[in-house]
């Protein structure tokens, strides 16, 4: 339960509301992300709907290879890491032997649109019944900021020195347009970090995703639009402009498509399980 | 687990330790009031933000919504009716 | 196991056939009874993709598999395959995977990291000839991979390796109790002959009890929760997970080593093979014992872990080996390791899809014999000149006794 009303008297500040606390899920340990990253961002809104969804007991995740590698340290729920771009696979294998599980992806957007392009690609045909997170910083942050195939053109980074070339090095792949023509997928749908009503956004995209496959839907992916300000070369705030600037002209935000049945309501009600919608939660 | 609100009161409860200095919450707050304390460094050897003027501060939880850290815990003024109002 | 699962199991015979069928033997695939062998063994879920020689494995799965309720994905390719094994199998789940040569090559990565994080798990490469695309013959040439390759890191897998399909069936069941045992993947090596031939066999399976699984993923529902993986960043602590690591090999390399002695009483001389080339070999050795030559069979069951104390042993009273395999020479490296010199080892193979017959093995064997017969009495010849006539510098005796020291000591071939 993320929120508790405190009880009627506490000394000195009777009658006090709880506004906003972390949920339990997201453990109380200092993340090893650099300052400014939109993976704790990701992270602790991924708590927040997993707890009002009544999720963690059923839930059993996939961590990526990348930043997010320890996403298990973070998140307390059974997870089991994946090699690097397999994490749709794996999910397929536990999807297809616990029926009854929540089975989650988390990943970047070199784990998923690089190597494991095919994993996805075939895991949406089939309409596996998942939710896969993906974090797009259009870089490969931990081995240093190297160019991903989500790198903006005319972008350097430690492999494109000069500036992505469209000539040599192609141009970028906006995957989740691609998965969503596919029959198989009931939700695909692009947010952003870049600011607090794009982050409620997000929020809810997140939640509907979840909530498709609590509702027996097929394949559900939420692309989180994200910084890297070490690899970039930004402040955590100016990286957030850049967000909000030449990321989101490449990468239109908004649902391509929701071929699952209205379930009750939007996320605002909170969801099927789970306990109540926590109040002053960002309401997209 | 029951939260109580922070004696002596403030709207927000700041987890320094995981603080990591970015300022995201700076540029989010709408009232300008969080600020990193550049005086001293947290375990993690950044500098905290702190609250600089919290009769200021509405309790929006911009700060909360933007922070990659979960370092907030955002808590409203007690309401001052004279008992008929509980907060649930 | 039930008989309902019996009679189950070849629904194209219908009941009455199969009735006759349990006590009776049948003619089946190699393939098909692995793969069956699996099921009856308790494989939950069975991951492929298609690839010759083995694709009839898969296309059993296929139609079993959702008749009994269970798990069947044919994946969009090796890499997809093994990773939804270990999705799987890190939720508990019995797990089996088939492929082929090149197709392992491509679960090499997904094998480290079941190595690397314990998590259970059958593969069977019915092995084919290589390198590269190759051909689609019968072949031992993965014997390296299957013991030493695959998979990045330090890990070994148990590796079986069945002569016949009756004993591929048998072998079946053992690989998911070492798999589950010891939390390891294990791998079972076939190859094209036994995967495409057709045996009569006895339809016994046996079904390994299901243990309870402290590690196994299924939501952290009142528990702590739990975590399948294989990093660890700090050095100290990732020698202590490769520490219990190698404690479990030895533990495995302990109790689990599997061969089979034939006609090796009395004998001089001994071939060792596995698989299809065991069989090759005991016609040989029925031959050749028809012309006097004292010669048995050693037959690696596990190639890993290998039978190297038994074969060292062995060695001791021998003439001479010869190791046969379907390819340059892999498993001959370890015979020479345990043997280590005390008496020849010869090695005769071919590749490229080709099984030698069993008179080219009886070729080599006698060509092994009469060479170390020769060594033997030049031995014998020099230990008598040594003691009779104690002649320092260059005559042919001292030439010779130098030559045939060395061979006697180094081993040489």
């Amino acid at each position: 339960m993320t929120l508790h009303s405190p009880g009627p008297a506490s000394s000195g500040a009777s009658g006090a509301r709880l506004i906003y606390h972390k949920p339990d899920v997201l453990l109380d340990r200092s993340t090893h992300y650099c300052p400014g990253c939109g993976h704790g961002v990701v992270h602790r809104l991924l708590a927040e709907v997993m707890t009002e969804l009544g999720l963690p007991p059923h839930t059993i995740a996939v961590a990526p290879v990348g930043c997010a590698v320890f996403a298990y340290d973070y998140l307390n729920v059974d997870f089991v890491e994946a090699p690097h771009g397999r994490a749709p696979a794996v999910a397929t294998g536990i999807r297809r032997v616990r029926p009854e599980a929540f089975v989650l992806t988390y990943q970047g957007d070199g784990d998923l649109a690089a190597i494991g392009t095919a994993e996805i690609v075939h895991a949406a045909a089939r309409g596996e019944r998942i939710t896969a997170i993906f974090v797009n910083n259009g870089i490969y942050g931990m081995t240093g900021g190297q160019m991903a195939p989500t790198t903006l053109l005319g972008q350097r980074t430690t492999s494109s020195p000069n500036g992505r070339d469209a000539a040599l090095m192609g141009f970028p792949i906006r995957i989740t347009e691609m998965l969503a023509q596919l029959p198989g997928v009931t939700y695909a749908a692009r947010g952003s970090v870049a600011d607090v009503p794009a982050i409620g956004k997000l929020k809810a995209m997140i939640k509907r995703a979840c909530q498709v496959q609590i509702d027996g839907g097929g394949f559900a992916i939420v692309e989180a639009l994200s910084n890297c300000p070490v690899g970039w070369g930004m402040t955590p705030q100016q990286s957030l402009e850049h967000l909000k600037g030449p990321v989101v002209e490449t990468y239109p935000l908004g649902v391509m498509v929701d071929r699952g049945t209205a379930s009750a309501a939007g996320p605002a009600s909170g969801g099927s399980t789970g306990p109540s919608s926590t109040p002053g939660q960002p309401e997209p | 687990m029951a939260l109580r609100p922070p004696v002596p009161w403030a709207p927000l409860v700041i987890a320094e330790d995981h603080c990591k200095g970015c300022e995201l919450c700076v540029a989010a707050c709408p009232k300008g009031v969080l600020a990193l304390d550049r005086g001293r460094v947290n375990a993690l050897g950044y500098h905290p933000v702190e609250l600089t003027v919290p009769a200021a501060c509405t309790s929006c939880a911009f700060c909360a919504r933007v922070c990659p850290d979960a370092v907030f815990t955002v808590w409203a003024a007690p309401r001052k009716a004279s008992g008929e109002e509980r907060s649930r | 196991m039930t008989r309902e699962k019996e009679i189950r199991m070849a629904p194209q015979f219908g009941d009455a056939q199969a009735e006759a069928n349990r006590r009776a033997r049948v003619l089946m695939k190699g393939n098909e009874a692995m793969a069956e062998a699996a099921i009856q063994a308790g494989c939950d879920a069975y991951f492929g993709y298609p690839i010759t020689p083995q694709a009839e494995l898969l296309e059993w799965m296929a139609r079993r598999m959702p008749e009994l309720g269970r798990v069947f994905v044919q994946a969009e390719s090796e890499l997809g395959a093994i990773n939804m094994a270990l999705g799987a199998a890190a939720t508990g789940a019995r797990v089996m995977v088939s492929s082929s040569s090149p197709g392992i090559s491509l679960m090499a990565e997904g094998m480290s990291y079941m190595a690397g994080s314990g998590t259970p798990m059958v593969l069977v490469n019915v092995m084919r000839a290589g390198p590269g695309l190759g051909g689609i013959g019968p072949s031992q040439s993965d014997y390296f991979q299957a013991t030493k390759g695959h998979g990045h890191g330090d890990y070994r897998v148990p590796v079986l390796a069945p002569a016949s399909i009756g004993e591929a069936m048998e072998l079946m069941a053992t690989a998911f109790e070492l798999a589950e045992r010891y939390r390891t993947p294990v791998m079972l090596v076939a190859d094209g002959i036994l995967g495409q031939a057709m045996e009569p066999v006895e339809l016994r399976f046996r079904t390994p009890e299901r243990r309870a699984f402290d590690w196994a993923l299924t939501g952290a529902s009142g528990r702590p929760a739990r975590i399948i993986k294989s990093i660890d960043l700090q050095p100290e602590i990732l020698e202590k997970r490769n520490l219990a690591l190698q404690h479990k090999y030895r533990e495995i390399a302990r109790r689990e080593v599997r061969w089979e002695s034939w006609r090796l009483e009395d004998a001089e001389f001994a071939i060792v093979a596995y698989g299809t080339a065991a069989r090759v070999a005991r016609s040989a050795i029925a031959r050749a014992r028809e012309r006097g030559i004292k010669v048995g069979l050693f037959r690696p069951i596990t190639l890993w872990p290998f039978p190297e104390r038994e074969l060292a042993r062995l060695s001791r009273h021998l003439h001479g080996i010869l190791t046969v395999e379907l390819s340059s020479g892999q498993m001959v490296e370890d015979v020479r390791l345990a043997v280590e010199g005390r008496c020849p080892v010869a090695f005769h193979g071919r590749m490229g899809g080709m099984v030698p017959t069993p008179d080219e093995v009886l070729g080599a064997l006698k060509a092994l014999s009469a060479k170390a017969t020769r060594t033997r009495e030049s031995e014998h010849h020099v230990q008598m000149v040594g003691r009779g006539a104690p002649t320092p510098g260059h005559n042919e005796s001292d030439v010779g006794a130098g030559v045939h020291a060395g061979a006697r000591h180094g081993g040489r071939r």
